[in-house]
């Protein structure tokens, strides 16, 4: 068998081992819940009949392992439970299945992420390359100063800037983000602008200082001063010595951002009222409702697993060495 | 750099930093250090004398309450009041009190559990707590930190002491990692090998024989997760799950005064209200960033100028 294929698998059995045991972990935190669960959902007026019917249904009289399977069966299958709003003290259900609240958003999060990935990973790696090229020159240090500080702004900051500047001085964009799936994609992209700049500013300066260190780093090899000594152009021994060497950490960058944007989202959602997963997640935290907060971190998780997953695997590939660790 | 090649190795050994008191050694160091660090220094020594005499320099009380809400800027309230008739000015004051008092205890928080941990796995090197330590980190670490903290706080719930723990466990699978990974190096050195020989104790091993060579790392470690955690609490409070009112807090701030944004054109000052919170909180962050860089490039003895 191939052995890029083979580290594949391995690989690929790591992550759903690790997913495995990142939802026990979801799964038991509900059972650190101080007091009795259907009370404290249901609230003090809840009659006891309603409060057993409630944690039968829940099956909270089962033990721990067989509910856990029985929740994982679910997820699988795609059933995420049902949500605790909506709940009526007198017995009234208006609740709704989990996965219906989290559908419809996460294809707006995912919209989002995307978009702003389309705008800041060529941006990072323009700038990463080219402070790279004229390092130590007044634009690296310019760029790298800017870069230190951004790092370090908190999201909401740098998006009420926006907000400020783009929609409350001069009317460009709108400040609220309040998209819904039919319509045209110019609108979508005019009014998701002021997040994706948003996501953008914070993300780039990460990609960019580590695409720098990444090819400054392999500068020092000696089959690059080699390149120097035959008296090519910095332009060329960047592009064509020192790049191709350097895709293996740049993309695990990019993966880790990108796995940063789907969590950075949350507050960027919030700010400007976008529907999506993260805004979903905060309301279900201060109603406490259990069954969301699993769904989401389980779908935020499975993102992050895979998208590091998927950056071990494009290591592996642009730099054979790893397939023979040691 | 170049200059130090053609000097004499005794002229070299000479110079070292010989017989320097610790004072002399930090203004030594203080002179040497490039503008952007001196400012991260001036910047957070400012935030630590406001945070420290906060009822001296502060107009009013923490929460007291005047009749005017959403008062304008001017004499009576430097910065104007907030939606239930808070001074600002006030507010922010404490809130350095109370945002940075937290940031901080978290990160002493985690670097307990997660050193002392890195530790004990180093020295038990692939032994079966190195492995079951590595593992559950490793597990945790699969999850986005802020997406657990919002779960965890979900179901703990949210009030300043949860906050500190639940935050200082999850970024302690951080600073295990960076702990274990560079005490490892030192694990393997011979006068530890000794040290165990000559039957001294684990915690003396751990006090005497590493700690002491790993602290540089470990020092910059803090400096950046500090701002993580800080971050990371103002980022809770301002989703309103983090620190709870009426504690003055800078994350809370920035959400409770978010609308007045929209009168920019009307009066700027208005605007400006709720960045200012949100603007403390990122000078705070690039100071700690701007010394750690700093830090980092003196201790690793990094230069990449070639």
């Amino acid at each position: 068998m191939h052995p890029i294929f083979l580290t594949i698998m391995k690989r690929l059995g790591l992550s759903v081992l690790t997913l495995f045991i990142v939802s026990v972990i979801i799964f038991s935190t509900v059972e650190f819940l101080p007091g009795d669960f259907g009370q404290a959902i249901l609230g003090q007026a809840a009659l006891p009949d309603t409060v057993a019917a409630f944690r039968r249904e829940l099956g909270l009289d089962l033990p721990l392992h067989v509910r856990y399977f029985d929740w994982m069966g679910g997820v699988l299958t795609g059933d995420l439970g049902t949500s605790f709003s909506g709940r009526g003290t007198q017995g009234l259900d208006n609740s709704r299945p989990v996965i219906d609240l989290i559908a419809p958003r996460l294809s707006n999060t995912l919209f989002l992420a995307s978009f702003t990935a389309l705008i800041a990973i060529p941006l990072s790696l323009f700038l990463g390359i080219t402070t790279a090229l004229y390092r130590n020159s007044i634009y690296d240090r310019t760029v790298n100063t800017i870069t230190l500080t951004t790092i370090s702004f908190p999201e909401f900051f740098v998006a009420y800037l926006l907000v400020l500047i783009f929609a409350s001085f001069y009317k460009v964009f709108p400040s609220l983000a309040n998209i819904s799936p039919d319509m045209p994609l110019g609108e979508l992209i005019y009014r998701s602008a002021l997040p994706a700049l948003t996501l953008t500013l914070v993300i780039v300066a990460h990609m960019m200082r580590m695409t720098r260190a990444a090819i400054i780093n392999l500068l020092a090899n000696p089959y690059i001063e080699m390149a120097e000594f035959k008296g090519l152009s910095r332009v060329r021994i960047i592009l064509h010595h020192a790049l191709p060497n350097a895709w293996a950490p740049i993309v695990n960058v990019i993966a880790m951002n990108l796995a940063y944007l789907v969590v950075g989202v949350v507050i960027v959602e919030v700010v400007f009222v976008y529907p999506g997963i993260g805004q979903l997640m905060i309301d279900a935290v201060t109603a406490r409702d259990i069954p969301v907060i699993q769904g989401c971190v389980m779908f935020f998780a499975v993102t992050y697993i895979l998208l590091n997953l998927f950056a071990d695997i494009i290591s592996i590939i642009t730099n054979p060495r790893l397939l023979h660790p040691r | 750099m170049m200059s130090t090649d053609n000097r004499s190795t005794a002229a070299e050994v000479s110079q070292i930093k010989a017989r320097r008191s610790l004072m002399e050694n930090m203004l030594r160091g203080l002179r040497q250090a490039p503008p952007t660090a001196l400012f991260g220094m001036a910047v957070i020594f400012l935030y630590l004398m406001i945070a420290i005499f906060a009822p001296l320099i502060a107009p009013y009380g923490e929460s007291e309450v005047f009749p005017d809400a959403y008062a304008p800027w001017g004499e009576k309230f430097l910065l104007g009041t907030d939606q239930l008739g808070r001074d600002i000015h006030t507010r922010l004051i404490y809130g350095a009190r109370n945002t940075i008092g937290i940031a901080i205890a978290t990160t002493v928080l985690s670097f307990l559990i997660g050193g002392s941990l890195g530790l004990l796995a180093a020295i038990n090197h692939s032994g079966w707590l190195d492995q079951l330590l590595s593992r559950i980190v490793d597990a945790i670490m699969a999850i986005p930190s802020l997406v657990f903290a919002l779960m965890l706080l979900a179901v703990f719930g949210t009030n300043a002491f949860n906050l500190i723990i639940i935050i200082a466990v999850i970024d302690a699978t951080r600073v295990f990692r960076l702990t274990r990974a560079v005490a490892l190096n030192i694990v393997v050195m011979d006068y530890v090998e000794v040290a165990k020989l000559r039957g001294e104790k684990m915690g003396w091993i751990m006090r005497k024989e590493i700690l002491p060579n790993i602290t540089p790392p470990l020092v910059a470690e803090f400096g950046l997760r500090f701002c993580f955690v800080f971050l990371t609490i103002a980022g809770l409070s301002f989703l309103g799950v983090g620190i709870q009112p009426p504690t003055a807090d800078w994350g809370s701030m920035v959400r409770e005064n978010a609308g007045l944004i929209q009168f920019a054109e009307y009066d700027i000052t208005a605007a400006l209200t709720p960045l200012l919170p949100a603007c403390a909180i990122a000078l705070l962050a690039v100071a700690v960033n701007f010394v750690v860089d700093w830090f980092l490039h003196k201790t690793s003895g990094l230069r990449d100028e070639q």
